[in-house]
């Protein structure tokens, strides 16, 4: 039986606010020191909450030291409807080349991974909502060109608003571009793996994020194709808090696993152990060399 | 609405023009002032009386009497034979498909169908489709190919359909694996927009050999509402977003992301199921018979080089 227990409640001023001196997680209010954030992969050392994370810290942060060479830079972003809704799209592009220090909201890096040669694509949120337009596309598709010609993996790493509306169907058709590049790059062999981060959504949701051979997301993440707001305005839905999380795809069977962030770079060279070309007779040599106490130092 | 033929005609006539211009691979003398003509000629024409506008375009495409999928059947493909399910959950009637003989053709065709009545658009969930939907196309695509038939896509839809279980049920890996099976096939595939073409829900069902569009349908990332209510912060700034998309056959075509305008008859494809159905297939034959004189491996080649060239961007 429940026992009922009366309690006297004092009321007590409310305490005075926290003076907060220094950055603080969005998250769990913990304050944050200067650089701690980005020291941690700009995860949360208090919580573990992912924060979007800018494209070069990332690409260095899964690359071996010293193996990059960005590529696809000159390209950047034109105006084909001379969009202009409330700004014309040039200013908002161009504020968002100043904010970023970016010139699109994808990088396009040649690289190694765990020694394993890798074209990587790296999306950052923060350039327009990293919505997909004609850019990301071509370099989308260079780094594809490079993964055949020198028989590199292709990895890409999502966080996007969805399509760059400024462009029109131009921006729809990145879809059929990027699918049909990715499609090349398994046509010759290659591994195609695909990391999802905070948020993944819209038209890059739809295309190349998920017809990789390998999906990895990032923890709490959210990935939707329509929106929350459209989905509840449509149907009338209640959506749970957990919606479209990593961990709700992961037992939907939507991805392949969930990883932390200080444990991608890893993981990523364990899965090109397996998938990178002629691992499966490397591995036999791997195994060799673990028997004898060789291997393992390496990373 | 007005008699839009002689504009048409002679649009498309010079947006022809425009577009051979443009592929030439040198620069002729006085290329640059061809153009400018065109182009004014053709603000001209817009500017005459009875052609309708972005939005006025928008409404007709969405217009609840146009034709669709099934009225293309009924009037083209008498000996359709309906094939239904994903094989893996269930049917979604917002998207039939089928075989049937066009002319002296037999064909898969696969496309949108939103519904007439209220009953039947909510039975159908306006031709907005679900995972299922998407999976049941790739399917028939892949049935296409493996007997040989050329796969026609009708598409028509807001897009796909918003819903807790649909996205729950991977509607974005459906939409993505139904483009990357599209990108796959080794049969002629064509594909038109006979009223809304929205979003990834139209593009899922739109990565084909020929694009083509009936005159007044629209192709569009995100419809005019979404976007007015994104960029203006006001949804009823629809017609300003739908000017600014370019969302309309014509202007698609002459910006080299369709192959081709299909003229609707006189008052518009809903007043005329018949002739409108007529026009499309007559179309859709055309493009199929010279598609069928490339091989296949050629005919994929192209198909690949044609979307990997998608896109505008500047370099340095
Ligand atoms: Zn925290």
């Amino acid at each position: 039986m429940a026992k009922y227990v009366t309690v006297q409640v004092t009321r007590r001023e409310p305490p005075a606010p926290v003076e907060v001196t220094g950055p603080q997680c969005k998250k769990c209010r913990h304050g944050l020191q200067d650089g701690e954030l980005e020291q941690n992969f700009h995860v949360c050392p208090y919580c573990g909450y992912h924060y979007p994370m800018p494209a070069r810290s990332r690409v260095t942060m899964l690359a071996d030291e010293g193996s990059v060479t960005y590529i696809g830079e000159e390209l950047r972003p034109a105006d084909p409807l001379e969009f202009f809704d409330m700004r014309p799209y040039p200013e908002r592009y161009e504020e968002a080349q100043k904010e970023t220090g970016l010139t699109e909201s994808m990088v396009a890096a040649l690289c190694t991974v765990a020694a394993h040669p890798v074209a990587l694509g790296v999306m950052d949120f923060k350039f327009m909502g990293g919505s997909m337009g004609s850019v990301l596309g071509e370099r989308f598709y260079r780094l594809a060109q490079k993964a055949i010609a020198e028989r590199r993996a292709l990895v890409v790493t999502a966080s996007s608003g969805g399509a760059r509306m400024q462009e029109g169907l131009f921006s729809l058709m990145q879809m059929a571009k990027t699918v049909t590049a990715a499609r090349l790059v398994g046509e010759a062999g290659l591994p195609y793996i695909t990391i999802l981060t905070h948020p993944t959504t819209g038209g890059v949701f739809a295309s190349w994020s998920t017809t990789s051979d390998v999906i990895i997301a990032e923890p709490g993440a959210v990935m939707q194709f329509a929106g929350s707001r459209i989905i509840e305005q449509t149907t009338r839905e209640k959506l749970p808090a957990d919606f479209g999380t990593s961990e709700k795809q992961l037992s939907q069977g939507q991805v392949d696993m969930v990883i932390h962030r200080h444990d991608l770079r890893d993981r990523l060279g364990s899965i090109l152990d397996f998938l990178a070309p002629g691992s499966a007779m490397a591995s036999a040599g791997a195994a060799a060399n673990a028997a004898t106490g060789a291997a393992g130092g390496e990373r | 609405m007005a008699d839009t033929r002689s504009y048409t005609g002679e649009a498309l006539k010079l947006i022809k023009r425009l577009r051979e211009l443009r592929d030439l691979p040198s620069f002729p003398d006085g290329y640059a002032e061809e153009i400018k003509r065109i182009q004014d000629r053709i603000q001209s024409l817009r500017k005459g009386g009875g052609v309708p506008s972005p939005w006025d375009v928008v409404q007709i495409a969405r217009h609840q009497d146009r034709p669709q999928t099934l009225d293309y059947i009924a009037h083209m493909l008498p000996d359709f034979i309906e094939l239904k399910g994903d094989r893996l959950r269930s049917d979604d009637s917002a998207i039939v498909g089928g075989m049937g003989t066009l002319g002296d053709r037999k064909i898969m065709l696969v496309g949108h169908q939103k519904g007439h009545t209220l009953e039947e658009r909510q039975e159908r969930s306006f031709g907005m489709a679900r995972p299922e939907g998407y999976r049941k196309a790739m399917r028939l695509a892949r049935l296409a190919e493996k007997f040989g038939l050329p796969l026609v896509t009708l598409v028509d839809t807001g897009g796909a359909y918003p819903g807790k279980d649909a996205e729950e049920g991977g509607q974005a890996g459906a939409i993505a694996n139904s483009i990357l099976t599209f990108t796959g096939l080794k049969i002629p595939t064509v594909t038109v927009v006979i009223g809304e073409g929205g979003s990834g829900g139209a593009l899922a069902l739109a990565v084909c050999d020929r694009v083509l569009m009936l005159e007044n349908s629209i192709y569009s990332v995100i419809s005019p509402e979404g976007c007015a209510a994104l960029l203006w912060r006001d949804a009823a700034e629809g017609p300003k977003a739908a000017a600014a998309l370019h969302l309309i056959a014509m202007d698609l075509f002459e910006l080299g992301l369709i192959d081709g305008v299909i003229p609707e008859p006189t008052g518009g494809a809903h007043t005329n199921h018949a002739a409108t159905a007529k026009r499309v297939m007559r179309q859709v034959q055309l493009a199929l018979s010279e598609l069928s004189t490339l091989n296949a491996d050629d005919r994929l080649r192209l198909r690949h080089d044609k979307y990997l060239k998608m896109g505008r961007y500047s370099q340095g």
